[in-house]
């Protein structure tokens, strides 16, 4: 009975909480990803190691310690959390932000030129590279504010198109700086790295980098200005009822621009911490990185609050960073790409799967009046 | 003893959370017109999902003529001779009216092609039977209302209904319209139908029903014969108390003009004339109504005075001022206030708390937010539960409370309570008691008396005439975008007004356009 109990608890958590629904969701990709190992024949153990020795640096088979996978998982983090953050923000406003790659590039192109041509002050110099990629982000993802608020433009295909102009316009422009040959830039002066000896040191070399102070920054700015400030008021009221917003005297259109520029703006900081910090030179980009697109799954499974895109974003980024070890355990590395494809899947189904929730617990209840009758 | 038509014996019927109907009874003689009479959320229109096959009832029997039957879905309901008319209509616009009504059930000819001529007969000879005037030949979109409401009574004819529910049918039609409806009712009487009328309108089931069954909050409360029972006492049984039916209101004690429209045209959606030259005025401490069918042009020109739609020429003076350049924040600002006549899109952010919904209008404002653009949810909250304890509003959780969770009435009393707490010169409000039970229809009426009489300039669009004319100090008729008449109340009676309304201009006894 008790147990019956429970089970219908969790039901009704799940039915009720967006974040439980996405921790089962998880759970659920990570089972078929443990089935799809087994039917190619490999052992399942190999990927949970990894994961384990990703999340804590413990490793199983060699049974050594080594806190550089942990501070390597964060540095992958970054650019996910980041470009989640962009996705999140846009959606919470009634976006959807197609272009967080586009606004990356942007914010990547922006901080290499200045990275190689701007002033070597110490600190100053990776500062204001870091703002300008933020400020170029904005710009990016601002234009497709301003021509859905004044041309009523789709977000959707302006910032689709955004990004073969940023991915494009970036080879134009990097290729230009003299000593760049077809894929890189000359490397970076010392002074617009943001590689930190402090936290290299702490985690035994990795690249973890100072861009960490600034997501923190981030996650917890984004929490601020959503949950509370005059500004997240109107741009959730403007997501959530347009009409209503409108009738109410917030100013829609500018709304619309100022949640495409601040999701930009993220978009941008990761560009450019990814540049500056995981590089020691600028990149001639040949394809897009993909985080961009990736941040739009880490948003949903994040349920496009703060947190759940912080611990989404910590996800994707212990998934990619266990590649290299799961290949080392015998697991083919694409697995983590299908766990990543069955959790944004099943997040997508998440509808159906409340119905199914419903109508099992309502089948239950029938069943029990039956009983009573 | 005639025998029963319909039987439903205990029958219930669970939503997740609520008991829609508990245990109710309902018998229905042959060839009677019984009325069906609740309040929103009463249970009538489950009841009759469930009798029509919609629903499937948790408990309870249900019997046809004596037979026990299992109504599975419409289509079991159609075979047995049952027939309704949504509340809205099912139509497909573009097709004739016996394409609609064919639909699903096509004859072929030998040859396989679709035969409408033998339809079209049928169609035409029912229509005839039943004095219902309908062309078979018409186009849905070409047809006014009150027709394609008798489109939807042939269709279930063609069918061979011969018990026919009627939801809700009055709501959309104009007082003539009704009357007509009446007739149609009692000739299908006469030819033998046995007709379930869902209202809460006394009035009609008065003019046509022969019985009366009762609902409240999903409880059978009791059938009365119709003939017998006094609107007053129907009324009593559905809300369980006693109602006043009139206001009190005491004479307006009109004023300055504090809204005055002026030469005023407005496009619509689709880019013709929504609002044509119209002009108006409304002074501090009146309730001017304008009463009109739905869609002509009411929306329009509601949507230029709040600046959701911009005036394609005229002015829109408040106080004096022109407030036609204006945002929406500035006429906000100027002294307008907005009750919607669409509280779901329009009034409320559904997903938002009560209380974030009660400062949408102010919340950029101290000491709801501080000179930085801080939100202080402490004093938004403490504006919440002051509004909740002034309003009445019944919210279980308080101010953190989503606005989706809440009942209509009480979406509606945090509209009225937002709106009212701004002290608008002037309170513009839509069809404010729309789709809302008889206890929160008074309230709110009260509240809409009380502005006027702390001197606010109140317009007010209803679609219902009885609140047109129970509220209003003066009258204005609009029909096809035009006012056709201004009158003080009681100048003219329904009958009048609901000619105009049907755009006949009328020899007004004192033509009162200022």
């Amino acid at each position: 009975m008790t147990g019956k109990g429970h089970k219908r608890g969790i039901r009704e958590l799940l039915l009720s909480s967006d974040g439980a629904l996405s921790v089962m969701v998880v759970l659920l990709g990570f089972l078929c990803g443990t089935i799809l190992i087994l039917c190619v024949g490999r052992n399942p153990l190999g990927l949970y190691k990894a994961v384990i020795q990703v999340l804590t640096g413990w490793s199983i088979k060699l049974g050594r310690w080594d806190i550089r996978y942990v501070g390597e998982w964060l540095a992958q983090s970054m650019p996910f959390i980041l470009c989640g953050l962009s996705m999140a923000f846009a959606a919470r406003t009634g976006l959807f932000n197609i272009g967080g790659e586009g606004q990356y590039v942007v914010g990547i192109t922006v901080a290499q030129v200045f990275a190689i041509l701007g002033p070597q002050v110490p600190v100053l110099h990776w500062v204001l590279a870091l703002t300008l990629a933020i400020l170029a982000g904005a710009v990016w993802g601002g234009i497709v504010g301003w021509l859905k608020a004044r041309f009523e433009v789709s977000e959707v295909v302006a910032t689709i198109m955004l990004n073969y102009i940023a991915l494009y316009g970036s080879r134009i422009l990097i290729m230009r700086i003299p000593g760049t040959n077809t894929y890189k830039t000359p490397d970076f002066p010392k002074t617009a790295l943001l590689g930190s000896d402090f936290l290299s040191q702490l985690t035994n070399g990795s690249l973890l980098n100072l861009g960490m102070i600034f997501v923190i920054i981030s996650v917890v700015a984004y929490w601020f200005i959503i949950e509370k400030t005059r500004m997240g008021f109107g741009l959730r009221a403007t997501g959530f009822n347009k009409e209503a917003a409108r009738c109410s005297g917030i100013p829609v259109m500018r709304s619309v621009v100022l949640s495409m520029a601040i999701a930009g703006a993220f978009a941008g900081l990761a560009g450019g911490i990814v540049s500056l910090g995981s590089f020691k030179y600028g990149r001639v980009l040949a394809s897009n990185d993909g985080y961009g697109f990736t941040g739009i799954a880490v948003a949903l499974v994040g349920n496009n609050t703060a947190v759940g895109t912080l611990l989404a974003g910590l996800l994707f980024g212990m998934l990619s960073s266990a590649q290299g070890l799961m290949q080392s355990n015998g697991i083919p590395k694409e697995i983590t790409f299908i766990i990543q494809g069955l959790v944004v899947i099943f997040i997508a189904i998440r509808t159906g799967f409340r119905m199914f929730f419903k109508y099992t617990m309502k089948a239950k209840n029938g069943g029990e009046v039956a009983r009573n009758d | 003893m005639q025998e029963n038509a319909i039987e439903m014996i205990g029958i219930t019927k669970t939503f997740p959370g609520v008991v829609a109907n508990d245990n109710v009874n309902l018998s229905v003689r042959d060839n009677e017109v019984h009325a069906l009479l609740g309040e929103n959320g009463a249970g009538k229109s489950t009841l009759m999902s469930i009798l029509f096959g919609s629903y499937d009832a948790d408990s309870g029997i249900i019997k046809i003529r004596g037979k026990e039957v299992r109504i599975k879905n419409p289509n079991d309901a159609t075979a047995l001779g049952i027939g309704m008319v949504h509340q809205h209509f099912k139509l497909v616009h573009n097709y004739t009216v016996t394409e609609n009504i064919v639909l699903g059930i096509e004859s072929r000819t030998r040859l396989g092609m679709l035969d409408l001529k033998s339809a079209e007969r049928r169609v035409a000879e029912l229509s005839a039977k039943y004095g219902l005037m309908v062309n078979p030949r018409d186009r849905i979109e070409d047809i006014s209302v009150g027709m394609q409401q008798r489109v939807e009574i042939l269709k279930t004819l063609y069918r061979n209904a011969d018990i026919l529910i009627l939801d809700e049918p009055s709501a959309v039609l104009t007082p003539q319209e009704i009357d007509e409806l009446m007739d149609i009712i009692r000739r299908l009487k006469q030819e033998g139908k046995t007709i379930i009328l869902i209202t809460h309108k006394l009035r009609e089931i008065k003019a046509v029903a022969e019985r009366c069954t009762v609902l409240r909050r999903g409880k059978y409360i009791d059938t009365v014969d119709v003939a017998s029972a006094t609107e007053e006492q129907m009324a009593e049984l559905m809300v369980g108390r006693a109602v006043k039916f009139e206001i009190d209101k005491a004479p307006a004690k009109p004023g300055d003009v504090r809204l005055s429209i002026r030469d005023l045209s407005v496009l619509n959606s689709r880019g013709t004339a929504g609002v044509k030259n119209l002009s108006l005025d409304v002074r501090s401490g009146e309730i001017v109504g304008i009463a009109g069918i739905d869609g002509n042009g009411q929306t329009e020109l509601i949507y230029a005075i709040t600046g959701l739609a911009p005036a394609q020429s005229g002015s829109i003076l408040v106080n004096g001022a022109d407030i036609c350049k204006m945002t929406v924040k500035q006429r906000i600002e100027a002294g307008i206030g907005h009750i919607p006549e669409d509280r779901h899109k329009h009034g409320l952010i559904l997903d938002f708390s009560i209380a974030e919904n009660a400062v949408l209008k102010d919340y950029d404002k101290e000491p709801y937010s501080s000179r930085l653009g801080v939100l202080d949810f402490q004093k938004i909250n403490d504006r919440a539960r002051d509004l909740i304890d002034q309003y009445d509003i019944r919210a279980g959780e308080g101010p953190v409370m989503k606005a989706r969770n809440m009942s209509g009435g009480n979406q509606q009393k945090v509209i009225i309570a937002r709106e009212i707490g701004l002290s608008p010169d002037v309170l513009v409000v839509a069809q404010p008691t729309r789709g809302l039970d008889v206890g929160a229809i008074e309230y709110i009426r009260k509240r809409i008396v009380e502005e006027r009489d702390k001197g606010r300039a109140v317009l007010l669009v209803s679609f219902e005439l009885d609140e047109i004319m129970n509220l209003c100090d003066r009258i204005a008729i609009i029909s096809k975008g035009e006012i056709v008449g201004t009158f003080d109340a009681g100048e003219v009676d329904e009958h009048q007004i609901g000619l105009m309304m049907a755009g006949m201009r009328l020899d007004a006894p004192k033509e009162t356009e200022r």
